[in-house]
């Protein structure tokens, strides 16, 4: 009787093993990736992005993993990381990592430097390397920039992105001076990042309005 | 070669319709009787079909019915059991305790009579009446008094004996009063008594209602042993009104239960983390809703073991020795648990407010962050929330074991209404079906009309002939 019912609880926590979700991605944990224009004027920008990072760490949950890194001349490296966490289970701990990286974030833009030139396919690649190494639910890259790609001599970045299930959000894309004189270039610009996303299985998506911010994150 | 093709077996489509109308109709005709009979049958047999499900039904309402009436009988008669039980442990509490201290009333009783006794003893020695001294004195004063010495003698004799009626009348006097005092000493005896016997009457009062409470439920037993239908109906109803209401508290105590959740959840998820999954819901929601029916589960230990519920057969069958063990068990358990609630609870607040904070923060906006005055407020009201809900849900026990003992018989009423309902579509059906299938063999008759047209004709015919040719016959006019 006593061996039965040992076998019948057993049997039980292997069921509830059986239907724990431990080992693949939990649909609900969420991974996201900033990247942040330097270059240029668009340092100028970063007050915008200091906001929404600000509204981010409001959203993310214990479990969640953050970074922000900036794109500059290569930033295929994992030096351009400004700020990373994964946030703890314990949402008391989570809180408190929120805070530290705000504070990252904050000392970060007292001493920004302007960059001479923009590497964005090599910030995706990096952050794709950063979410499929935390392997969360939803995967969201976030692109601060006005999606201006400016290389410089002898970087190769004419490679196939792989972003399979990651959301592309392309986040107050601004205006060049180019743009105004012709707006074909702005659209073309968007339309061609908008292929090479598509192309590489992920979704692009542009928000432009920072008063609407709770589009930035898929619910 | 296609349908329409091979229809057309003159030039004239009208026309090739009607030949095969009429080869149609003949070929009907030709197999009439067999399809009619055909017909018939199968309404007969789908009429019988129905009909025999219909009984099949009726003969299971039936059993149902039957066993239902049992099952009710049988949890009234085990509630009318309890009751006579109940009834009679109150009698016997009353008994020990009120009836317990009869011999010392006995004696109390017994020593203010023999007190009052003893005092009405004493106060009846009657003394005795002064003696006519009045008399004795006014005939001495009334003595004619013509010599002197006479005269002295007849004085002092007066005065002597006035002295002594004096005497007398303060003697009476005397024990008038003793006799008095000693009445008036009897009173409080007689006032003690008085009230010792109401009380003894109250106490005996209440014994015979009790007396008359079980007469009441022996007779409410009586009569469902004897399956009565006055007391079936009675149970019945009274099934009835107890699911609904025990549906009604239960409704009330999973409110209850809710919010008991949602106080521990959140807080739960700083114990066993706030990411992790079971089956799609979190691990700490489970192990909020896992100490909610542990509590649950005490809550019923509890008045299991108190012999409030009967839900266990195994815990009311305990000796009591253990029996109380458990209530001790089952108690510290939920005092724990609820210690624990209390604790989530306060935590609970802690980290709404840290959250608070750290939004505000993010936001920019450090001037929210001030704690609130009566914060202590909320947070105490949490806490003796957390800590009460526990002991609340205890009694959950009750309401479940009259829903789940009314149910039954609501079960059994629903089942018994569906097999009815059924057994009348049945009977329904057989009566369609049956009429189906001469209405079938009526618009048979009906396709096949042109020959069956004919053939009449012919018989009328042929019976016309046959009436002329009788007619023709002598003795035959008549019966035209």
């Amino acid at each position: 009787m006593m061996m039965r019912s040992i076998t019948i609880l057993v049997l039980m926590l292997g069921v509830l093993v059986g239907c724990s979700d431990n080992q693949g991605p939990n649909p609900n944990q969420r991974g996201v990736y900033m990247l942040l224009d330097t270059s240029g004027t668009y340092t100028e920008e970063l007050d915008k992005a200091q906001q929404i990072i600000s509204y981010l760490l409001t959203q993310l949950n214990p479990g969640d993993a953050f970074a922000v890194a900036r794109i500059d001349t290569g930033s295929f490296s994992g030096e351009d990381i400004i700020a990373k966490v994964a946030l703890d289970d314990q949402p008391s701990r989570a809180n408190s990592q929120k805070r530290s990286f705000q504070q990252e974030i904050k000392d970060f833009m007292a001493n920004v430097q302007s960059a001479p030139h923009t590497d964005i396919t090599g910030g995706m690649l990096q952050a794709t390397e950063y979410l499929n190494e935390h392997n969360p639910g939803q995967k969201t890259i976030l692109v601060f920039s006005d999606m201006k790609e400016d290389l410089p001599e002898g970087y190769n970045r004419d490679i196939p992105l792989t972003l399979d299930g990651v959301e592309v959000v392309a986040v107050n894309v601004t205006k060049l001076r180019s743009d105004n004189v012709n707006p074909q270039e702005y659209l073309d610009r968007l339309d061609e990042w908008q292929k090479r996303v598509a192309n590489a299985g992920g979704n692009w998506r542009v928000v432009n309005d920072l008063e609407r911010l709770g589009q930035l994150l898929k619910e | 070669m296609a349908w329409s093709d091979m229809l057309a077996i003159t030039p004239l489509p009208v026309l090739s319709v009607i030949i095969w109308l009429l080869i149609a109709s003949l070929v009907l005709y030709l197999a009439r009787t067999p399809a009619r009979q055909a017909l018939f049958q199968l309404g007969h047999t789908l009429y019988h079909v129905c009909r025999m499900a219909a009984y099949s039904l009726s003969l299971a309402d039936r059993k149902l019915q039957k066993r239902n009436h049992e099952v009710l009988l049988e949890h009234g008669r085990e509630a009318a059991e309890r009751a006579v039980e109940r009834e009679f442990e109150r009698i016997e509490h009353t008994v020990r305790k009120e009836l317990g201290d009869y011999p010392a009333l006995h004696r109390q009783v017994s020593e203010a009579i023999t007190a009052i006794e003893e005092d009405y003893q004493n106060s009846r020695e009657v003394p005795p009446s002064p003696p006519g001294w009045t008399e004795a004195v006014e005939a001495v004063a009334g003595l004619p008094r013509q010599d002197a010495k006479v005269a002295q003698l007849l004085d002092s004799i007066q005065k002597s004996m006035e002295k002594m009626e004096a005497r007398a009348i303060r003697e009476h006097r005397q024990d008038a009063r003793k006799r008095h005092r000693l009445l008036s000493r009897a009173r409080p005896h007689w006032q003690e008594l008085v009230s010792r016997l109401s009380g003894a009457e109250k106490k005996v009062q209440r014994l015979i209602d009790r007396a008359a409470a079980i007469d009441r439920h022996m007779n409410d037993y009586a009569e469902i042993n004897r399956g009565s239908d006055a007391a079936l109906r009675r149970l019945s109803s009274s099934s009835l009104t107890q699911f609904f209401v025990s549906a009604f508290v239960l409704v009330i105590a999973v409110g209850g239960a809710v919010i008991n959740f949602n106080l521990i959840a959140r807080p739960m998820a700083e114990m066993v983390g706030g990411t992790d999954t079971i089956a799609g819901m979190q691990v700490a929601d489970i192990a909020a809703l896992v100490i909610i029916l542990v509590e649950i589960s005490m809550g019923l230990f509890l008045m299991e073991s108190m012999r409030i519920t009967r839900l266990f057969p195994v815990i009311s069958a305990l000796e009591d020795r253990l029996r109380r063990r458990m209530i001790w068990v089952s108690l510290t358990i939920l005092v724990i648990l609820a210690s624990v609630e209390a604790g989530l609870a306060f935590m609970r607040e802690i980290l709404i407010q840290d959250e608070m904070a750290t939004a505000a923060m993010l936001r920019g906006d450090q001037a929210s962050v001030q704690e609130p005055r009566f914060l202590w407020i909320t947070t105490a009201a949490q806490m003796g929330l957390g800590f009460i809900l526990p002991f609340a849900l205890v009694f959950v026990a009750i309401p479940l074991e009259t829903f789940v003992h009314s149910l039954r018989t609501v079960l059994g009423m629903i089942a018994e209404g569906v097999l009815r309902t059924l057994a009348t579509v049945f009977r329904v059906l057989g009566v369609f079906f049956r009429g189906l299938g001469r209405l079938l063999a009526q618009i048979y008759d009906v396709l096949s009309f042109l020959p069956l047209w004919v053939e009449g004709q012919i018989r009328r015919m042929r019976a016309n002939g046959a009436s002329h040719s009788d007619s023709g016959r002598p003795g035959n006019e008549e019966v035209t």
